[in-house]
């Protein structure tokens, strides 16, 4: 039967079930398809949405000629019905359609699109595929993380419907102050699936919900997550020579489905009830006064280039929503084989709508855009001035008080840091912080006077924009973990199964003598000494800090610095750090805490030089071995950096750091605190735990108040009180 | 098995007996006893659920339903559920809106 045959009938043929707004006329069927009543849907919303007695199906595409909805029992290969889109229920490029009568809790769904096949001019239409709904927002198919597909299965991806009425209760999204946060960056399944952790339900939301006292503790505000978009483990996945290991897509930055939660994350994905266990994970860490970042990846999907597979976008309207060359190949600035063409006004409604339902269905606090330096670009890859979708997003009224970072750079060389279009809402990775702050740990010469501006919340790139515009982080997913980062030259990527050229080669990391682990105790004690250093660092500048999972207890991945493949215990966190490196958590614990007692570690503004609060110190201030005399000589490896402001009660809020990446012990004059105050230590990295830190407002007098000794590379905590 | 559930009310307390498989189909007819039990404004409400072998996301919803319906005063208790249907409202959170026990005590 084609389109235009479905059957007009002049009664209701089917009478649905009674739905919450019983006698509305639209709850009725006008046409029939064998069993199945219809109905012209609504266009918007796009996706299927529950309706009363049906389901309405909505989808767009500029250039098909004509549309099909297939229905599936749940995991059946083949359909039980298709049911052709009448081309009265078609409005502009919008097909749209009411089917009563569905179990909605079985049913699996998707589109057959017939048109063009012409790539030269960008349209790839297939009508032998079956389509994922691009709004679908429950994805079947890859259930349960790593169990074998049926291969043959002619549709891999499968939409499925959602409720969406979860019970919030009184839980809305925490809005912390930018200035306040303290990001934790973490993988689901990585954060709990190693024997360790613990958890009943290793690797998924639920174990990560057990895990929320652990992050109390820590004292983090804001855990972002890695990928949790529905996404296909097994794309490009492969085993690896040598050692036989399943190498698959683990990180997740593939995106399959963008409403859809990943169900392999969730212990209940093979029940299908994988949205309610990511929003009973988000309302539990809400409770826990922890707000929920997204990692989201809208610079490409999981379709690949032209040899890739049809999933979705590629054959419902591949001209529209992918960047295309003049040839009709596919643009690559994401280094993944296709670039969504985010700022094409159909694909921006997608990004904001997907967006939107994240804020207001999962009450997600943030996103972290990655390759975010891609949403950009036009059509054709040029880089725009003023781009729609950063500016739409920038201004939308749902997403008004979600925190919006983006990666500023993408692979096709476009590097925003600073200058990311940020419409006075985008934060951005901070990756000179990351750099210098690693530059000047190594000893390197000449990084002293860009420490202090990185340290201050790098007013060079962000005036204007404020201290919480930059994302400070040392380490982050891609790249080294921070016990790496001081033990290792070289990166060591061979496992990936790519002759170790995958990953960055510039991490200017040191491994202080030894490649990877040692017995030598004066080694080990320098790298404890370094990790200590790199966290006094990160939490004691402005901006935003973000750690990563399980550098607060030294995790490693042997010198592996992209671990995108590995779904092992490598990639996992070994819980049993906790206790192995206890000294090392309860110096971060300590920090994070020393952080939040401090305002003035923590201001929204960048400083002035200014003494605003006439206590005699300007809000910030620059020393070297002498005091007021700051040392930005080349070969200086010193740096004193005083912060002076006042506590909410109005008390002085008096901070001093003494860095010293030297590798000889030097002496600090120290500066003088006004009247009544005196020196306390809070940390010195080059005492031995338990005496490197101490619990905020037990930091013991310091004896001699206007000298302190700094160790080699070590770093001094002081507060005035 | 078909799903049945019968409802029987003792003074305050409105106890709901749940047999066979709770899922889409099931739902309506589930609710319907919950409103009817609601009908009498009890102070309690128990489900026996020894010989409910299987709860789907639908059944999940009716028990936020019954939470709703009868108001945040009134105690739900799900008593000696199966193992999978605990695991399913443990794991999607839902244990944080009822009281689970092995055997109902009063």
């Amino acid at each position: 039967m084609t389109a235009s045959q479905a059957r007009r009938v002049p009664a209701p043929v089917r009478r649905p079930s009674p739905g919450p707004v019983s006698g509305r006329i639209d709850s009725y069927p006008t046409h029939r398809h064998g069993d199945y009543g219809l109905r012209a849907g609504k266009p918007f919303p796009f996706g299927a949405t529950l309706v009363p007695g049906g389901v309405n199906f909505s989808v767009f595409s500029s250039a098909a000629t004509s549309v099909t909805l297939v229905i599936f029992e749940k995991g059946a290969s083949q359909p039980t019905v298709e049911i052709p889109f009448p081309e009265a229920f078609r409005i502009g490029a919008v097909y749209s359609m009411t089917v009563f009568g569905l179990d909605v809790e079985t049913v699996e769904y998707g589109y057959r699109m017939d048109g063009p096949f012409d790539p030269v001019r960008g349209h790839r239409f297939d009508p032998t595929r079956i389509l994922m709904d691009p709004y679908a927002r429950v994805i079947g198919g890859r259930d349960v993380w790593g169990m074998q597909p049926d291969w043959g299965d002619p549709y891999q991806h499968r939409a499925r419907i959602a409720f969406d009425d979860f019970d919030w209760e009184d839980d809305r999204p925490l809005e912390v102050p930018t200035t306040d946060l303290v990001v934790y960056e973490a993988h689901v399944r990585g954060f709990t699936r190693h024997p360790s952790s613990g958890v009943k339900a290793p690797g998924t939301f639920a174990a990560l919900k057990e895990k929320i006292p652990y992050l109390q503790e820590l004292g983090i505000n804001c855990l972002e997550l890695m990928p949790v978009y529905e996404f296909d483990e097994f794309e490009n996945s492969r085993t690896a020579p040598g050692t036989g290991e399943w190498l698959c897509n683990y990180w997740g930055y593939s995106t399959v489905g963008f409403f859809a939660p990943k169900a392999g994350f969730a212990a209940t994905g093979r029940l299908g009830m994988q949205v309610d266990e990511l929003k009973t994970l988000v309302k539990a860490l809400h409770k826990a006064g922890i707000e929920v970042m997204l990692d989201v990846v809208f610079n490409h999907t999981a379709e690949g280039n032209e040899q890739g597979p049809y999933i979705s976008f590629r054959g419902l309207d591949n001209k529209t929503y992918y960047m295309l060359t003049p040839e009709g190949y596919y643009f690559n600035f994401s280094g993944t084989g296709n670039t969504l063409n985010c700022n094409n006004p159909v694909v921006r409604n997608v990004v904001l709508d997907c967006l939107r339902y994240w804020a207001a269905e999962y009450h997600i606090d943030g996103f972290r855009f990655d390759l975010a330096a891609i949403l950009g670009r036009d059509a054709s890859g040029a880089p725009l001035s003023n781009p729609p979708l950063l500016e739409t997003l920038a201004h939308d009224p749902v997403l008004a008080r979600c925190k919006l970072v983006a990666e500023a750079w993408d692979a096709g060389g476009l590097y925003q840091v600073g200058s990311f279009p940020a419409y006075g809402r985008w934060a951005e990775w901070n990756g000179k912080y990351r750099d210098t702050v690693r530059r000047f740990l190594k000893g390197e010469p000449g990084q002293v006077g860009e420490l202090a501006t990185r340290m201050l919340g790098s007013p060079d790139l962000y005036t204007g924009r404020g201290t919480a515009a930059s994302v400070n982080f040392v380490t982050a997913h891609d790249g080294f973990t921070l016990a790496d980062l001081f033990a290792y030259d070289e990166k060591h990527n061979e496992a990936n199964g790519e002759d170790n050229r995958d990953g960055a080669n510039d991490n200017d990391s040191w491994n202080h003598g030894v490649e990877g682990p040692t017995d030598d105790p004066a080694i080990n004690a320098l790298r404890a000494r370094q990790v200590r250093n790199a966290f006094v660092l990160l939490l004691t500048s402005q901006g935003i800090p973000m750690i990563v999972m399980g550098d607060e207890i030294g995790r490693t991945q042997l010198g592996n610095n992209n671990m995108y493949c590995h779904d092992n215990e490598l990639a996992w966190l070994d819980w049993t750090l906790a206790d192995r490196n206890a000294d090392l958590l309860r110096f971060v614990r300590e920090l994070v805490a020393f952080r939040a007692a401090h305002p003035v570690l923590r201001g929204s503004e960048h400083v002035s030089g200014n003494d605003a609060d006439g206590d005699g110190l300007p809000d910030a201030s620059f020393h070297g071995m002498a005091a007021w005399e700051p040392d930005w000589s080349p070969d200086s490896r010193v740096l004193g950096l005083l912060r002076s402001g006042s506590a909410e009660d109005r008390t002085p809020d008096v901070v001093y750091l003494a860095l010293n990446a030297h590798w000889e012990t030097h002496g600090f004059q120290l500066p003088q605190l006004p009247g009544g105050l005196s020196w306390h230590v809070f940390a010195n990295t080059s005492v031995p735990a338990p005496g490197d830190v101490h619990a905020v407002g037990e930091e013991p007098r310091l004896d001699e108040q206007s000298h302190a000794l700094v160790g080699a590379r070590s770093a001094l905590v002081l507060v005035g009180r | 098995m078909p799903f049945d559930a019968t409802l029987s009310t003792e003074g305050q307390v409105a106890t709901i007996t749940l047999t066979g498989e709770l899922d889409a189909a099931a739902a309506p007819a589930f609710r319907a006893r919950i409103e009817e039990a609601a009908g009498a404004s009890p102070e309690r409400l128990v489900l026996m659920a020894e010989r409910l072998s299987y709860m789907s996301s639908a059944g999940l919803r009716s028990l936020v339903f019954a939470k709703q319906k009868m108001g945040q005063a009134v105690d739900i208790y799900i008593v000696a559920a199966q193992d999978p249907v605990i695991e399913t409202i443990r794991l999607t959170g839902f244990d944080h809106s009822v009281i689970m026990q092995e055997a109902y005590v009063g």
